[in-house]
């Protein structure tokens, strides 16, 4: 896959994406300039998924729990333990670290389809948790998030995450960190691995890997991931709701990166993009959207059945990571 | 000289079946050992409880004077047992130069060997003569020439001990012969442990035989002896039924 002959190319083509989305936040109107901004967390979600998903080749039914365990420890922490901002991210970051871990070590001793159903039923325990402790937790009702609550005291300077402008920079920050995190990690040789376990892990045991360390550890490095892209959502966005910890969030990033192609890096900004854009295009038209939404998945999966990043890297530019 | 590796009682019981019974064993350091027998003599059970594949019985597996026994299978690779499957075990959809990329890292992490990843991808293929082939996934590549990328990734992992399970299982007589000569040189730097059905090959490669049936050892000797062997005859060589 990776032959280290075109890591220039790799980097240009990230950095000239990074590049077009700092550029989209000066020009965009209002309304698109804030479902960008949402469309950056979402996809940062989807990468983290990738990883596990596109890379290792573990199917998860169950990563809205890293999501959710991001989103919830984060929005707990400001709006329960009045922790800062910051703080409470580095808590987020570190709730879907332990959750990753402990789930990891129990999943991993599955595969196929166990792992799905395994990691699905996990993801079921704290969807039904948070609803149970909703004194806590706001139940379905969720938390609304204060705009005191999300303002960043870095010594003198302030960002107020409430503001569309910082917003969208901070969203893009994160997916630009996760972005060529992600690039680094599938280039190098513990990237290598991991594809090799995907391919053939009997071959890779016998070839002197470690097969579960390496797995356990892309089950963390997704889950924080997936933990980071929770955690700016609630924080930039002030929204904490059950509904992100329901089996619909384990599946929606499933979609975006099959859509985008899996174990491609950019993938899951293509087809996170493009499924929010067909949903928001056709429900202009029609209260039937979600027909027209089905017509273009079925369509997609006929012609780019490798998805669109994978299809184009297949057919045309090889050289893609 | 004390043996490389060495097997004492090891014994694999599937249910009722017997597939290696009680089996002492000794392998010199440099040999080339040759595993012959009938098919369901227990030969690759054999193989892969050294390799750690499978979890013996009972009995013990030692390998340059450190028990083993418990040993999981990627430590042991570690250690410089490398296994070459039966059935082609490759990864088709990577390169060839990927495929060998793996052992090469896993030699530079454990700092068995020096240097770039890449140098050690292109020994390697220069060495089973595939380095014209390197960027050809693996999927794509003829036959004969898997069973050589296969050998390329045993090597890659600078091997002690190389058990090679039947390589030339599939392969045309012009590559067979290639192919005794790839593991002579092999045989130069390390121990070869070779399960093999060609005779004509076993007797022109192997400096000992240990012939196997129903998860026993029946004989063990020269290429000569065996030969001579009448047990062995009637049980293999003569009416075989393989």
């Amino acid at each position: 896959m990776t032959e280290g002959s075109s890591p220039a190319r790799a980097y240009v083509l990230h950095l000239a994406v990074i590049a077009i989305l700092v550029v989209l936040n000066f020009i965009l109107p209002a309304y698109h300039h804030g479902l960008l901004a949402r469309i950056l967390v979402l996809a940062t979600f989807a990468m983290g998924y990738n990883l596990l998903f596109g890379y290792v080749g573990l199917l998860s039914l169950g990563h809205a729990i890293f999501f959710a365990a991001g989103l919830y420890g984060a929005g707990l922490g400001v709006h329960h333990f009045e922790l800062s901002v910051p703080v409470a991210f580095m808590a987020a970051l570190a709730c879907g670290a332990v959750l990753s871990l402990v789930i990891g070590l129990l999943a991993l001793r599955t595969s196929g389809v166990a792992f799905m159903i395994v990691t699905m039923m996990f993801a079921q325990v704290l969807a039904l948790a948070i609803l149970y402790f909703a004194p806590l937790t706001g139940g379905d009702q969720g938390l609304v998030l204060q705009q005191q609550e999300r303002v960043v005291h870095l010594g003198d300077t302030v960002l107020d995450l409430t503001n569309p402008m910082t917003r969208y920079m901070v969203a893009l920050a994160l997916f630009s960190i996760v972005l060529l995190l992600t690039l680094g990690v599938v280039r190098s040789r513990f990237g290598r691995v991991l594809i090799a376990i995907r391919e053939n892990e009997e071959r890779t045991r016998m070839l002197g890997y470690d097969t579960f360390a390496n797995k356990l550890a892309a089950v963390v490095v997704s889950g924080v991931i997936c933990a980071a892209a929770g955690s700016a959502y609630a924080l930039l966005f002030g929204y904490v709701g059950a509904n992100f910890a329901s089996v619909q969030y384990s599946i929606l990033p499933l979609l975006w990166v099959l859509l985008g192609g899996a174990a491609t890096t950019l993938g899951p900004l293509i087809g996170t993009l493009f499924m929010y854009y067909v949903v928001d295009i056709t429900s202009g038209y029609t209260s039937a959207y979600l027909l027209i939404v089905g017509i273009a998945l079925i369509l997609l999966v006929l012609f780019f059945p490798k998805g669109i990043l994978g299809t184009i890297r297949q057919r045309w530019v090889r050289w893609l990571p | 000289m004390m043996p490389l590796m060495t097997t004492k009682g090891l014994s694999r019981h599937f249910g009722g079946l017997r597939a290696v019974d009680d089996v002492d064993f000794a392998l010199m350091p440099g040999e080339i050992r040759a595993v012959i027998g009938p098919n369901g003599a227990g030969k690759t059970t054999f193989v892969s409880l050294v390799c750690g594949r499978i979890e013996p019985t009972a009995g013990m597996i030692v390998f340059d004077g450190s028990d083993i026994t418990n040993l999981p299978a990627h430590k042991r690779v570690r250690l410089g047992i490398a296994y070459t499957f039966q059935i082609t075990s490759i990864f088709a959809n990577l390169s060839a130069y990927e495929n060998v990329a793996l052992p090469v890292q896993r030699t530079l992490t454990d700092g068995r060997s020096k240097g770039q990843v890449h140098a050690g991808v292109t020994e390697a293929l220069e060495r089973v003569g595939l380095a014209n082939r390197a960027h050809i996934p693996a999927g794509q590549l003829a036959y004969g020439h898997q069973r050589l990328l296969e050998v390329a990734m045993g090597l890659a992992l600078k091997p002690r001990l190389l058990v090679l399970d039947e390589p030339t299982q599939g392969l045309a007589d012009s590559e067979i012969e290639n192919f005794t000569g790839l593991v002579r040189e092999i045989a130069r730097d390390a121990t070869v442990l070779i399960i093999e059905h060609n005779m004509p090959v076993v007797m022109e490669l192997a400096d000992r035989i240990t012939v196997f049936e129903a998860g026993r050892i029946l004989a063990e000797g020269t290429p000569e002896a065996i030969r001579a062997n009448a047990t062995v005859q009637r049980a293999y060589l003569g009416g075989g039924d393989d």
